[in-house]
């Protein structure tokens, strides 16, 4: 029955890695993926270009949920420009277990609305 | 009372060849049928002898083939007539529910001024909040809610219909919560007050013997594909003397019966609702639908499906940490909507997915009610007559290793 759902995977889901919002932020962001209902709200601290610290307020599915704190743990210290850079692979390969068509949405909602954030905080338009 | 036939299921099934399909390497169980409905073999079949022998345009040719499309396309107008108990005069093809409504709220809101209010109720589907929603912002008319209960029926003691109501548009069966409404009783209520009633069969038609003469609905908008039709054709029911008095909303070839340089007249009704050349073989398709669930017969249907939505919801009931929406009555539709608590919906989609099981997940279209229901989405399994009571076994079954997987 279950090869996306890993224990690893679970893991996060159960206990998202910087979940909850923080109180002092540059960025505030919030997304939704119309399909499942999931919702999310990011906030991010920035210090000198970087990303000092980043809270995913993530409700949804377990593949969202999972991928919003996976990614959550990579971006410390990442500028904003390296932050947009990252492309779909780079969150499917944190994942790391098949997300089947219908749910690619899913795991990529946290990062979507991660770069959404950040170039409405630079004046930037997203490039998709 | 008349005894009702039983149905020979396994003889049933034999006829939907998908039925007997693999998925993920299991035995498909299907129970999103509130989606969509799976095909015998007989309506798949006439779409392909319509494009094989006698594809041609429909109303105008002086062939053969034009003849004989045409009065098939003709016939399709009356078996759906016949199977709702109107008159084929009163029968309009359309894409879908969606698009049958769609063509009352413009059509019907050409009368409609910010004086008025249009009453629907908590309970719709979006294809029966959105077009009223954008009539009412295009003219100033106020939207009204009928609301639901903690039951999920809706509250018939607070009926927001007055003498400024135009219309009051109501859902026959919740897609959601399974709900029938008693939408004649409504009826007589906006009828005492000189509303029209439409109805959204689109869940009702599939399942319920409808007689919309009794029923006495003005209007009533339902889709093909849900009672065994292909995709892509959908019905507009209305009663004589209001499509004779209302303007298409679509113009063009076929709904003319006379256009010079400066005007035009329509054709008679129902054409004069069908311009362009219409889906010829989704109709044609559909006819045959309702030949097949007319020789199964509609209570024999009703019966079976009853039968099995009271099995699944006392199985379902027994589950540990399962949130189940809507009455638990026996006069309830076969579908059955519910949460398995701290589990998301599309996960739990997915892992019976994986069992060869398909259900809905998400918020079915129906996102103000999922607010009143206080979640962002639900499972929802939905049956039809070719479901067993081993598939229901199954999906309670594989429901509880998804519990183990998120344990």
């Amino acid at each position: 029955m279950n090869d996306m759902y890993q224990e690893e995977l679970l893991d996060h889901y159960k206990n998202p890695r910087n979940q909850g919002a923080l109180k002092n932020f540059d960025i505030k962001f919030h997304d939704t993926n119309p399909l499942c209902g999931d919702e999310l709200t990011i906030t991010v601290k920035v210090k000198d270009n970087r990303i000092q610290d980043v809270k995913f307020d993530s409700r949804g599915c377990a593949i969202s949920v999972a991928s919003s704190s996976k990614l959550s743990e990579q971006l410390k210290n990442k500028t904003l420009q390296e932050v947009i850079k990252l492309d779909n692979k780079f969150v499917l390969d944190l994942i790391a277990v098949p997300i089947s068509p219908m749910r690619l949405k899913c795991a990529l909602l946290s990062l979507k609305a991660l770069k959404k954030g950040i170039c409405g905080y630079l004046g930037q338009e997203l490039k998709e | 009372m008349k005894k009702v036939k039983q149905l020979d299921i396994k003889k049933i099934r034999n006829d939907f060849p998908i039925l007997s399909k693999k998925v993920n390497g299991k035995k498909l169980v299907y129970l999103d049928n509130s989606a969509t409905s799976q095909k015998p073999k007989r309506v798949i079949n006439s779409i392909s002898d319509y494009y094989s022998n006698y594809n041609s345009n429909v109303h105008r040719a002086i062939h053969s083939l034009g003849e004989r499309a045409t009065l098939k396309f003709e016939e399709a107008h009356e078996k759906v007539a016949r199977f709702i108990n109107a008159s084929k005069e009163e029968i309009i093809f359309t894409r879908n529910t969606t698009e049958s409504l769609n063509i009352l709220a413009y059509s019907l809101g050409k009368e409609i001024t910010s004086k008025d209010n249009i009453v629907i109720t908590e309970m719709e589907h979006h294809s029966n909040i959105v077009p009223w929603q954008q009539l009412c912002k295009r003219t100033g008319a106020e939207l009204r809610y009928i609301l639901i209960n903690k039951e999920g029926k809706l509250d018939l003691r607070n009926i927001p219909i007055d003498n400024n109501t135009k219309i009051v548009s109501v859902v026959h069966v919740s897609n959601v919560l399974g709900t029938i409404n008693p939408v004649k009783e409504i009826g007589k209520i906006a009828h005492k007050h000189k509303a029209l009633l439409i109805i959204d069969g689109a869940q009702s038609v599939p399942h319920l013997k409808i007689d919309i003469r009794n029923i006495d609905a003005d209007f009533m908008a339902f889709s093909g594909h849900k009672m065994l039709g292909p995709t892509g054709i959908g019905v507009l029911y209305g009663k004589k003397e209001h499509l004779k008095k209302i303007n298409p909303v679509f113009f063009g070839g076929g709904m003319i019966s006379s256009v010079t340089q400066e005007d035009a007249q329509w054709t008679d009704i129902p054409t004069k609702f069908e311009a362009g050349t219409p889906n010829i073989e989704g109709a044609i398709a559909l006819a045959v639908a309702i030949d097949y669930l007319e020789e199964l017969g509609m209570d024999s249907i009703c019966n079976h499906i009853k039968e099995l939505t009271s099995y699944a919801m006392k199985e379902l009931s027994q589950l540990k940490n399962i949130t189940i929406y809507g009455p638990r009555n026996r006069e309830r539709a076969a579908l059955i909507s519910f949460n398995l608590i701290g589990i998301h919906p599309h996960d739990v989609a997915q892992l019976l997915d994986k069992e060869g099981i398909a259900i809905r997940a998400g918020h079915l279209c129906a996102k103000p009610l999922m607010n009143t229901l206080g979640t962002a989405a639900v499972c929802r399994a939905s049956f039809y007559f070719y479901n067993t009571k081993q598939e229901i076994n199954s999906l309670v079954s594989s429901l509880k290793k998804v519990q183990e997987v998120f344990k």
